[in-house]
């Protein structure tokens, strides 16, 4: 209950260092999520529709990236964008971008695989009339991807539900630095860390009033936006 | 395509400033909030922007290996010094002290309060089967539990998983799980003072010269990393070293006491 309070009393007084990392947060996982849905959806369509060997085992790996420990993903990209790594000249290290780039490669294979699902049923459907149409390639991968939008957009909120809940990537990437790399997961760890078990609650608790209100937005548009084209 | 990832990466990344460093730092200075005191005079007097990043000291030492950090700001002096011999460092300077404690809890099972010394409270916790949590995590703190059992001639890791737990965490979760299992722990009097989840426990042990800590600043080499902010960093360890940063290391205090001690020569 003290929780509830102590976030209330954030958000009422409009806390500039909560609304900092919020923004953070939020800003972090929708270019993350961006990115991954220009990747992961035409990726996942066409992985769907296209025929060539070893198309079945690509399928499995995606799945299986989709199990892929954030840690696991922080490390990798650490090590990648480490001064002492391949890309360490970018100097990107603890800096928002690498949180962004941690985020693409964790939640891109979600995406992928779950809208890969979708369009397979799709295909069932439509391939023999798309065939006859002449409708093949890259224009097949954009008729899939406009006709199946509504049930694609559960596909890139669960892509956003990882991205904004995930702490294990972008501590190690992003360091959880004061005013830089801070977001709503790393604020809890760290005062989680400090003992202060009531007030990282009450961060939970604003991250999952946030979480809740992009689903209510994204689901809301999508609602009226099919009544509309039904009507 | 190169264009549009090149355009991409510079409209992403965050300028970096060549006022800006980075400190690779043990917790127990970000969790007591030593740098949300310091850090803004700091700011003030030299214009220099200081991120840290919290991690242990086994950590931060590696992660200033690899180039990642300006300046160290860690409490294991003999891995600093190898630090600094390897040439990773350009020097080490002793900055601040203050001590370990073992909390417990309040009713102290192994009636460690009566120890003589800390060894003797040590020999105590083993023998009378008593939970003892540990960082486990090669940390400044963790390197120094196991210089003590070893002093103690016992060999904790044989009760692995029975009395003697290794969380492989932060401070501030270890100090969690022992308040949680009525463990012993080993800590910093700077994280314990400032702990906010203490329940039933208390500091069991205290006041061995043993247990002193040290803490020490050391700018990263620029010949092995010639990607750092040399004079940043020179600028941010001159200033700690000052008269101005021992007496503002002094002026820090929560609940009305000092967590760290200045003693840079």
């Amino acid at each position: 209950m003290d929780s509830l309070v102590e976030a209330f009393r954030l958000i009422i007084t409009l806390d500039a260092d909560l609304f900092e990392i919020l923004w953070l947060s939020v800003r972090v996982s929708l270019v993350a999520l961006f990115i991954s849905a220009i990747i992961g959806l035409p990726l996942g369509t066409w992985l769907a529709i296209a025929q060539f060997p070893g198309r079945k085992f690509c399928i499995l790996l995606l799945n299986a990236l989709m199990g892929m420990p954030p840690v696991v993903v922080g490390l990798m990209v650490y090590l990648l964008l480490s001064r002492s790594g391949p890309l360490g000249w970018m100097g990107l290290l603890y800096t928002p971008t690498a949180m962004i780039i941690a985020q693409v490669v964790l939640i891109t294979p979600i995406i992928a695989a779950l809208s890969n699902q979708v369009i397979e049923h799709l295909h069932q459907e439509y391939s023999d009339t798309f065939y006859s149409m002449g409708v093949t390639g890259r224009r097949a991968v954009a008729a899939y991807l406009v006709d199946a939008r509504y049930a694609l957009t559960t596909c890139i909120l669960a892509g956003f539900g990882r991205a904004i809940a995930e702490v294990g990537a972008v501590i190690i990437v992003g360091g959880n630095i004061d005013h830089l790399t801070r977001v709503m997961t790393t604020a809890i760890a760290l005062e989680t860390s400090k003992g202060n078990l009531t007030l990282a609650l009450a961060l939970g608790a604003i991250l999952l009033t946030l979480s809740l209100l992009v689903n209510a937005l994204v689901i809301g548009v999508r609602e009226y936006a099919a009544k509309r084209q039904y009507a | 395509m190169k264009n549009l990832f090149i355009a991409a990466t510079l409209a992403l990344s965050t300028p970096s400033l060549a006022d800006t460093i980075i400190v690779q730092s043990t917790t127990s200075t970000k969790n007591s909030g030593f740098y949300d005191y310091l850090l803004p005079m700091i700011k003030k007097d030299t214009g220099i922007q200081v991120n840290v990043v919290a991690v242990g000291t086994g950590q931060a030492i590696k992660n200033a290996r690899r180039c990642d950090g300006d300046v160290l700001l860690v409490h294991a002096k003999e891995a600093e010094e190898k630090f600094v011999a390897d040439g990773y460092g350009e020097y080490r300077q002793d900055l601040m002290y203050n001590d370990f404690v073992i909390i417990g809890p309040d009713t102290d099972p192994a009636d460690v309060a009566g120890a003589s010394d800390v060894i003797d409270a040590l020999q105590r916790i083993e023998q009378a089967g008593a939970k003892f949590a540990s960082r486990g995590d090669d940390s400044g703190t963790h390197k120094k539990e196991r210089a003590l059992w070893q002093e103690a001639g016992i060999d904790p890791v044989e009760g692995s998983g029975q009395w003697y737990l290794e969380t492989g965490s932060g401070m501030g979760a270890t100090l969690n799980t022992g308040v949680g299992l009525s463990a012993y722990v080993l800590t910093d009097r700077a994280t314990w003072i400032t702990f906010a989840n203490k329940q039933d426990a208390v500091i069991a042990f205290e006041g061995d010269p043993t247990l002193f800590n040290q803490y020490g600043v050391i700018p990263v080499s620029a010949e092995k990393c010639p990607s750092v902010n040399r004079e940043g960093a020179e600028i941010f360890a001159r200033w700690l070293l000052s008269e101005t940063g021992q007496a503002t290391i002094v002026s820090y205090k929560v609940d009305g006491k000092q967590l760290f001690f200045p003693n840079a020569n």
